[in-house]
């Protein structure tokens, strides 16, 4: 029956229509309320006022009225002031930190994804299986390890020496605690890019007389450069905002970064929310370079996976 | 060796450099958690001197409350990740679910705006998302308690695209031959979504839920920014609050438990995957589907 078919017929595209935002909807409506007027809250926070009588924050929502007198004062406090020390501390912990696990990454990732033969799986599963162990647990399992007379200082005692107070303000101990906390998510990209590259084109340049060495400079280094940028960024993002590895393996004011000044304006004061959220401004001033590169490689990969 | 007469190095020289160097990098990763694993069994108070093997820290007795199921520090801490992980997983998983087919279906004008949108929980860092959900609580969403419902809300919000993510991929890899067959047959949409889209989907939606209870029961920062009070102390918070105080063993047996309940929730992740990537034709053992999970 044609007249039936065709009603089924505009049924169907009339449900088409409405099916497929319909079912994004949900999701959308989510993000917006709890993911983007989050983060307009912050500007507000930032843009507000302090009310003088009880000093709490008081938030503006409208863009006319902001006030930028407490982002203006954080500003200043970031060209020299205490905050500009923090800020440069946190950026060298951030560029050795990340310069070290690409240095230790690069070999273990290169190794497991080209040479590991038969025990691939095995070495594969080694590498994964920090992902699987909170990150708190694995600072945690550390400070066990350097705490005043634990397994570190004996093995000190053991040679004579005299072991220094690890958990301190020790710069190194916080950058080793940085590349021991971040390095799996940098070895994992880097795993993947190296594991793509074409066993034949590396067999093609030392075909063509190319020394191994000259091979990997000039041939798998440069096709594995877009998994060095995504795990830099990978591990680079979370690095600049982090606050629990100082506070856990130092503590001391020697080791603040720039995530230690929002947690303590944020989680341990409740009058200084105006400053804190224009200290995370500031932050993400920082990152937004790495943000931005993140979201076009990420948008990209599924461009890519729709084709 | 390689002899320096040679003009090429020994590629077995190089490799062997490589498999040390690799060597002591899973050595130096695991040994120091394996160690923490260790004195969760210790005999004693002691978190560094070996006194005898004991499950005391992890089962202990009622009258002592020193272990994980009778502390109520400890014991309320589990329960918190717990609840939360499985309230998370259950709200997150459909409407990311929802979500990604929705996105890579609709061709509307506000299509790509939501698809960004989507992208943008992912490249934000906990600190910032923790911040803005702090405040917004505090100063716009009065009516939301601080506590379960706040760490709930931000749970959800940061799992919600990395569902997404997972789905779109097999959703890629199905295409839309089988839908449409079934439209033309004559289903609507929304049949052929249902009896089509949705078993074909089944791998990688039973892998969403296990990783965002994975997610949820790993998180720190969202965790901690939106808590309230001792009752909705997470894991990882309480982690962090008494790994400094020379805390007994209980701690490193908590953490323990921890683990155990991430790589529980991963290898579920990874058998679904393992399904599917056979289904599609797919050779690889179950390591490589969870490190390209992980990717």
């Amino acid at each position: 029956m044609p007249t039936n078919l065709q009603a089924g017929e505009s049924d169907a595209v009339g449900q088409r229509r409405w099916v497929w935002p319909g079912l994004a909807l949900p999701g959308v409506v989510w993000l917006l309320l709890l993911f983007v007027v989050p983060f307009y809250a912050i500007f507000a926070v930032a843009m507000g006022r302090t009310d003088p009588i009880f000093n709490r924050p008081v938030p503006e929502w409208n863009p006319v009225y902001w006030d930028v007198s407490s982002f203006s004062r954080v500003i200043g406090d970031l060209f020299g002031g205490q905050l500009g020390t923090i800020a440069v501390r946190t950026v060298i912990y951030v560029a050795v930190a990340s310069f070290l696990c690409l240095l230790l990454g690069y070999p273990v990732a290169y190794f497991v994804s080209r040479r590991s033969g038969r025990w691939r799986g095995l070495w594969l599963l080694a590498i994964l299986t920090p992902f699987w162990i909170n990150y708190l647990m694995r600072m945690m399992a550390w400070i066990n390890l350097l705490s005043p007379g634990a397994q570190v200082d004996r093995a000190f005692f053991l040679f004579g020496l005299d072991p220094p107070s690890w958990l301190a303000g020790q710069h190194y101990v916080v950058i080793l605690g940085l590349v021991y906390g971040y390095i799996p998510f940098l070895i994992l990209p880097l795993f993947g890019a190296l594991d793509r590259i074409d066993e034949r084109t590396l067999e093609a340049a030392q075909d063509l007389g190319a020394s191994p060495a000259r091979t990997f400079w000039r041939v798998t280094l440069p096709l594995s450069k877009q998994g060095i940028l995504a795990g830099l960024v990978i591990i680079m993002l979370p690095m600049f905002g982090d606050y629990y590895t100082p506070n856990l393996l130092s503590g001391s004011p020697r080791n603040v970064m720039m995530g230690n000044t929002i947690d303590q304006f944020i989680n341990q004061t409740t009058s200084q929310g105006g400053t804190g959220a224009a200290l995370t401004i500031v932050l993400m001033l920082f990152v937004a370079v790495l943000m931005a590169y993140y979201l076009v490689t990420i948008g990209r990969a599924a461009k890519e996976a729709r084709e | 060796m390689s002899s320096p007469g040679r003009g090429k190095p020994n590629p077995w020289a190089t490799s062997r450099v490589l498999t040390l160097t690799t060597a002591a990098y899973v050595l130096w990763s695991l040994a120091p958690v394996a160690i923490a694993i260790t004195f969760s069994f210790n005999d004693g108070r002691s978190r560094s001197a070996w006194q005898g093997f004991s499950t005391r820290w992890y089962v202990g007795t009622r009258e002592a409350a020193e272990s994980v199921i009778f502390d109520p520090s400890l014991r309320s801490a589990l329960t918190q990740s717990i609840k939360l992980a499985l309230l998370t997983m259950l709200v997150a998983t459909p409407i990311g679910v929802a979500l990604a087919i929705g996105l890579a279906r609709w061709r509307g004008r506000l299509a790509k705006p939501s698809n960004f949108l989507m992208l943008f929980p992912l490249v934000t860092p906990e600190i910032v998302m923790g911040v803005a959900l702090f405040l917004v609580f505090h100063n716009l969403y009065g009516f939301v308690p601080f506590g379960t419902w706040a760490q709930f809300l931000g749970h959800v919000t940061f799992s919600i695209s990395f569902v997404v993510i997972i789905v779109r991929g097999r959703l890629f890899a199905i295409g839309r031959d089988y839908e449409e067959a079934a439209m033309d047959l004559g289903a609507t949409p929304f049949e052929a979504m249902r009896r089509v889209l949705l078993p074909l989907l089944s791998p990688a939606i039973l892998a969403s839920f296990a990783i965002v209870f994975a997610l949820s029961i790993d998180d720190f920062v969202i965790s901690q920014f939106l808590s309230s009070g001792a009752s909705s102390i997470t894991i990882p918070v309480r982690l962090y609050a008494g790994a400094r105080l020379a805390p007994p063993p209980s701690l490193n047996a908590l953490a323990t438990v921890l683990m155990l309940t991430t790589i529980l929730s991963i290898v579920v992740a990874g058998l679904a995957y393992r399904v599917w990537k056979k289904r599609s034709g797919g050779d690889e053992s179950t390591v490589e589907s969870l490190a390209s999970f992980e990717i």
